[in-house]
């Protein structure tokens, strides 16, 4: 006897399923481009080389190179720090960096408002020497990492435990030295969870908009990325530019997904995904 | 010597200092690098968060909190996301099962495009449900038809709710429901149950921690949630006002203070509910493991 089937509920279950999937997982997807291309691709192209476009763009590019790379580095060390020493407060260390996936993202902008915005803690002496965190880049950086923080250090710690410590234990006695062993054992074993968590970690940076919207102050063409942008051309009913801008976020999230499933089928194994299926 | 190394005895870590020994190098760069970045992006801020709103006092919060605006926003808040929740989880139930246990064309399609409102950039989802919902839109015309106003209404931010959460739930159960002990299933089925009976008595209590945890992310996720739900929200104060949105209403009011009650209350309630499914989780799970060793 094999595992519980229920082969008469089949087709009911197989329809339900695709339906449910269809009309509100699918459908979401199909009318962005719809929606994108609703009076042709002359009005698309215009949307998206309007200047103001073109300045979100580059701004939400910008921000995802800088949180993204930060947020990686972070993943490794706190990955090797868990993963290859016994310590005290792990667990209580673990928790802390889920702490940003269980924060509404409007939150994780608030609190750097707390802190930095015109009523902030440091609100006034940033005005006095006319330096500009929130509503300008940093903030908007900052917000981001906020937000992403967990994605390479969640992906990389359950693979590095699996892995444990003794290959890099065995180069240390052969005479390797730290970076050595991190260059040509560590990151080699780990490079396709790497690779998973800085998509993954790319994706929700250059998609962000609780956070950002928060401290970006919503200047257009300066500190609008390009969510906000979204938002800025949908409230001014100028649905074709809205949709334009985003059936570019909603191909780099197809993109992601695509990449990111052919790596969960070919290095399953070397995922921490493979623990979870 | 022998060509080959002796295998080494190695007895379970029992930390004698805060830490064990160990040869590799980089502990104290890297727990450094950790804590710093932890401290700067998780740990200060959270601190402002936790700080500031006591600025109006201890009253003052409670006014802040117990207004009835910001009593109707919480409540909608927590309210639809508890009901986005229950209807994720039978939702989510089908969707794992019917792509764990049945083979069809396109099964891996489906199977990859449950990640896509994890995938979506919220702004996206939020403009394409309201496309899709509004009295013009597709579906929305077809429910008007109905007399039913899907988007503007609490009803399209319960539909928001359940395509952000829709994914947590497969993705939890879809490692148990492959993994579910064959045997068990099997004794059950030599015994004489009927499936509705395998179904009920031995594979759902096997199912309720991963459909619980499932469930309790997608609430977590649903009520801090801001950008697929405003959109199609209509935001009508004491109606269709989410939580996160008043926070940010607050703040275009420079009321600091306010918003950060607003916010701690969202976060304190969040890991509190986090932590009850974890305890129940953790119950469900010794309950199920006592039963099968029973």
């Amino acid at each position: 006897m094999k595992h519980l089937h229920l082969p008469g509920l089949a087709p009911l279950l197989l329809i339900g399923s695709i339906a449910v999937m269809a009309l509100l997982i699918v459908m979401p997807l199909g009318v962005v481009f719809s929606e994108a291309f609703a009076k042709g691709v002359g009005p698309y192209l215009a949307a998206l080389t309007d200047p103001d476009a073109l300045a979100a763009i580059r701004l939400t590019l910008t921000a995802a190179a800088i949180a993204v790379p930060l947020n990686a580095a972070f993943g490794l060390a706190a990955a090797w720090a868990i993963a290859k020493f016994e310590f005290r407060g792990k667990a209580a260390l673990m928790a802390l960096i889920d702490l940003p996936f269980s924060m509404s993202p409007v939150v994780s902008g608030l609190v750097w408002v707390l802190i930095f915005g015109a009523q902030g803690w440091l609100g006034g002496w940033l005005a006095d020497h006319d330096v500009k965190i929130i509503f300008a880049l940093p903030g908007i950086v900052l917000a981001t990492v906020t937000v992403t923080l967990p994605f390479v250090a969640r992906e990389l710690i359950p693979v590095m435990l699996d892995q444990g410590a003794d290959e890099e234990a065995a180069a240390v006695t052969l005479g390797a030295g730290g970076l050595t062993v991190l260059r040509r054992v560590t990151i080699p074993n780990v490079k396709w969870a790497l690779l998973y968590g800085v998509l993954i970690c790319n994706a929700r940076a250059m998609g962000e908009f609780g956070a950002v919207s928060v401290v970006s102050g919503k200047i257009r063409g300066l500190t609008n990325t390009l969510p906000l942008h979204i938002e800025a051309l949908y409230n001014d009913y100028d649905f074709v530019g809205a949709f334009a801008a985003a059936s570019l976020l909603a191909s780099l999230g197809v993109v992601t997904l695509v990449v990111k499933q052919a790596l969960e089928w070919r290095y399953s194994c070397e995922l921490a995904v493979a623990g979870r299926r | 010597m022998a060509g080959y190394a002796l295998p080494i005895e190695r007895p379970a870590p029992r930390l004698s200092g805060w830490r064990e020994r160990s040869v590799l190098p980089g502990f104290p760069l890297a727990l450094g690098v950790t804590l710093a970045w932890l401290g700067a992006i998780v740990a200060v801020p959270l601190t402002a968060l936790a700080l500031r709103p006591w600025e109006i006092g201890v009253g003052g919060a409670w006014t802040t909190l117990t207004s009835a605006r910001v009593l109707a926003a919480l409540q909608l808040s927590f309210g639809l996301s508890l009901l986005a929740a229950l209807l994720n989880a039978p939702l989510g139930l089908m969707i794992a099962w019917t792509l764990e246990r049945y083979a069809f064309p396109g099964r891996r399609l489906l199977d990859a495009l449950v990640d896509l409102p994890f995938a979506l950039p919220t702004a996206v989802a939020g403009i394409a449900l309201t496309a899709l919902y509004a009295p013009t839109g597709p579906l929305g015309a077809l429910a008007a038809k109905a007399g039913i106003k899907v988007a503007y209404t609490p009803l399209g931010i319960f539909v928001a709710l359940v395509f952000i959460g829709l994914p947590f739930v497969v993705r939890q159960l879809q490692p148990v429901l492959a993994d579910l002990d064959r045997e068990v299933e099997e004794a059950a089925g030599t015994l004489g149950a009927t499936p509705a009976q395998r179904f009920w008595r031995v594979m759902l209590p096997a199912l309720a921690p991963a459909l619980l945890s499932g469930a309790g992310l997608a609430f977590a996720r649903a009520v801090g949630e801001y950008g697929s739900v405003i959109f199609i929200a209509g935001n009508m104060p004491m109606k269709s006002e989410i939580a996160p949105l008043l926070i940010v209403t607050k703040l275009e009011e420079f009321d600091y203070a306010g918003a950060a009650a607003i916010g701690l209350a969202m976060v304190v309630v969040s890991l509190a509910a986090l932590a009850a499914v974890n305890a129940a989780q953790a119950a469900l799970a010794a309950r199920g493991r006592a039963g099968a060793s029973a």
